[in-house]
């Protein structure tokens, strides 16, 4: 081949890129490709460095060490305005002496030949209309929603056709309802341009429900990095099972490594059978680890029903210490005398068939070993 | 409920009525007896004596060269300050560093701690027979003379009221958010561009509070010329100062004085009509 095929080429790649600031270090050799036409999210609490992996592509930061490459092409010592990336930004930086048609079209306009102003406006107007604002082009940035905002910000971003979009956190500022309702429109939007989206967020399920692969970050590395049902069924250790979703941890040693089954013994004497997290061999005989459940795979039961009553290979005894209804599923916190509060998940339609519990009533709760992961504590 | 409403009338116009007093006894009061000087007559030994006549106004021509000198070195004073203080503004607002900024900030007030008349009277010697005319002379300018002369006049202008100018374009950038610069030059704007763009229309409230500043004070400048110009470029104030003071024809003055607020206020609404224009609407911007 002489020419290398425009697939096999990833959009975006780092190469053992660091960023320090004095003495901090902010990203540390950090290598990782991003695919064209992929929705890519960096995952992490702030300080992680997912914010400034961000900028390291923007071009706001230039790394200390290493290289980030764009389409192929190393963009160390490349200035924002010349790269082929734009950004929507965390609080939008709409530019409040202009009015929306204006704010859009500014990346057009900084072009050079300059286009002609039918074809900006044109543009524009085709672009407005990809975000559902077509009749908004004269109003003023502040008389708009912050949903509304949150779409010009978009709309300014994508009307030059960056080969990369970044978004720094877009839906931080929406509430609730909004940002479902946004995240649902980023992704249909992702795929209707094809351009490759590049995400940073702080909410797991922000990331989960958009991304088609998520980098979970922890003091400027890679924790673990894969699709969102990856990171969630086979999370790599404790960090990504906290932090993607709820789970509940019982700590224990390793007892026996079978195959892909793994014994531990429960600092409460219990063993219990658990699958591996990963492919890889790393479980040693003896090692500390956890017992990982999530709480909807938890099936909960009158007190003393057996392992055939409740579904499951496990069965613990305990009492409800809390209760709280969240409409479509209830949260049960169960109290257990060897294995401390295990957290419950209960759906609507095992209420229907069981019955619901109140608060100090004694249950049996129990789970199937398949579900239960055994992680190793890092 | 409607006593309460009352209340609230009460203590609004009880909170309002000192200020209200302050405005009518130090403002209005002086602008109103100068308003009828204007129309009176000079007593034979100076001073006023009561009368209703326009003749102070028709022999307001007697001035003009006053008049036309503040109409041209005020505005022109208040443009070369601006353009001496965007940039300084600017390296303190945005390019000095962090910890220099406070200490670069009090040498800009640092001057306003000694007496202004002293400040222009340093600069009779830097601009007099010994100072720059003397410098140039070493690098073969010969013959250029500055005291005494417009020229000396604007540079006293544009030195003594630079922080005035400093400061409010210094806010208006200090509080420009970084991001929107960011947001510029990801959409493909240079460093350049994007002052042009955004930086500098952002700034403009800084600069028309700074340029209203100078410029109210500028027109009422009687300090400046009569040290700087010694005697040869006469301003309003000037005028004023003679009048009064010397040969004491208090009306002439008044109607001197009234001729100049109303010239005052002219300007400054149709300045405040432009700069409501440009600024039409928006939330971030305030005239003064």
């Amino acid at each position: 081949m002489t020419s290398p095929a425009q697939t096999d080429t990833p959009d975006i790649r780092f190469e053992n890129a660091t960023k320090r600031y004095g003495d901090v270090v902010a990203v540390d050799s950090l290598s990782l490709a991003i695919d064209k036409g992929e929705f890519f999210s960096f995952l992490g609490p702030s300080g992680c460095g997912k914010t400034t992996s961000l900028r390291l592509i923007a071009g706001f930061e230039q790394p200390t060490e290493g290289d980030v490459l764009i389409g192929g092409a190393s963009m160390v010592g490349t200035p924002p305005h010349k790269r082929p990336v734009n950004m929507v930004f965390q609080h939008y930086a709409l530019f409040p002496h202009m009015n929306v048609a204006d704010n859009v079209g500014y990346g057009l306009r900084q072009l050079s030949p300059r286009p002609p102003k039918s074809e900006i406006q044109k543009r524009v107007d085709e672009t407005l209309e990809l975000v559902q604002l077509a009749e908004y082009g004269k109003r003023r940035i502040w008389e708009l929603s912050g949903g509304q905002q949150q779409r010009v910000a978009l709309a300014r971003a994508l009307i030059c056709r960056p080969t990369v979009l970044l978004l720094d956190e877009p839906l931080a500022a929406l509430d609730r309802k909004l940002r479902r309702e946004m995240q649902i429109e980023l992704q249909t939007l992702q795929r209707d341009v094809g351009i490759t989206f590049v995400l940073v967020t702080h909410d797991q399920e922000e990331a989960l429900s958009m991304s088609d692969r998520i980098c979970i970050m922890r003091d400027g590395r890679i924790v673990q990095s894969g699709t969102p049902r990856e990171l969630y069924d086979r999370p790599l250790n404790r960090y990504v099972a906290d932090f993607v979703g709820k789970s509940n941890f019982i700590p224990g040693k390793i007892a026996t490594v079978n195959g892909r089954s793994i014994d531990i013994e429960s600092d409460g004497g219990m063993l219990f059978s658990c699958n591996p997290s990963t492919e890889q061999d790393t479980y040693t005989v003896g090692d500390s680890a956890s017992i990982a459940v999530r709480p909807e795979l938890i099936s909960i039961g009158p007190p003393g029903s057996n392992a055939e009553a409740l579904g499951t290979d496990v069965v613990i005894p305990g009492r409800i210490q809390n209760r709280i209804f969240l409409g479509e599923h209830t949260e049960y916190l169960v109290s257990t005398e060897k294995y401390g509060e295990i957290l419950v998940l209960s759906p609507k339609y095992i209420e229907s068939v069981r019955g619901s519990f109140e608060r100090d009533e004694d249950v049996a709760i129990g789970w199937k070993n398949e579900t239960a992961l055994a992680l190793e504590d890092t | 409920m409607a006593t309460e409403a009352s209340k609230g009338r009460w203590l609004t116009a009880g909170l309002l009525a000192p200020s209200s007093i302050w405005f009518l006894i130090m403002l209005v009061m002086p602008l109103v007896v100068v308003a009828i000087f204007s129309f009176g007559e000079r007593a034979p030994a100076g001073g006023y004596t009561a009368s209703f006549t326009f003749e102070q106004y028709a022999n307001l021509p007697a001035r003009l060269k006053a008049f036309q000198n503040t109409l041209t070195l005020a505005p022109l004073g208040t443009v070369l300050t601006l353009l001496v203080a965007y940039p300084l503004a600017y390296y303190l607002a945005v390019k000095a560093p962090s910890r220099w900024k406070l200490a670069l900030l009090v040498l800009v007030i640092v001057p306003f701690w000694t007496s202004l008349l002293i400040r222009t009277y340093a600069w009779i010697f830097i601009l007099g027979g010994r100072g720059i005319p003397t410098l140039l002379e070493f690098i073969g300018i010969e013959g250029v003379r500055l005291i005494n002369t417009p020229t000396a006049v604007v540079i006293g202008i544009v030195y003594i009221y630079l922080p005035l100018m400093v400061f409010p374009i210094f806010v208006s950038l200090e509080k420009l958010d970084k991001r929107l610069l960011e947001a510029s030059n990801d959409l493909g704007g240079s460093p350049f561009r994007t002052f042009l763009q955004i930086t500098l229309p952002l700034s403009i409230p800084g600069m028309a509070t700074g340029c209203m500043l100078v410029f109210i004070l500028l027109m009422g400048e009687f300090l400046i010329p009569a040290i700087l110009g010694g005697g040869k470029v006469f301003f309003i104030g000037n005028a004023l100062v003679d009048l009064f003071l010397q040969s004491r024809n208090w009306p002439f003055g008044a109607a001197v004085a009234t001729t100049l607020v109303i010239i005052m206020l002219v300007i400054v609404s149709i300045y405040m009509r432009l700069m409501m224009r440009v600024s039409a609407h928006r939330e971030d911007v305030s005239i003064m």
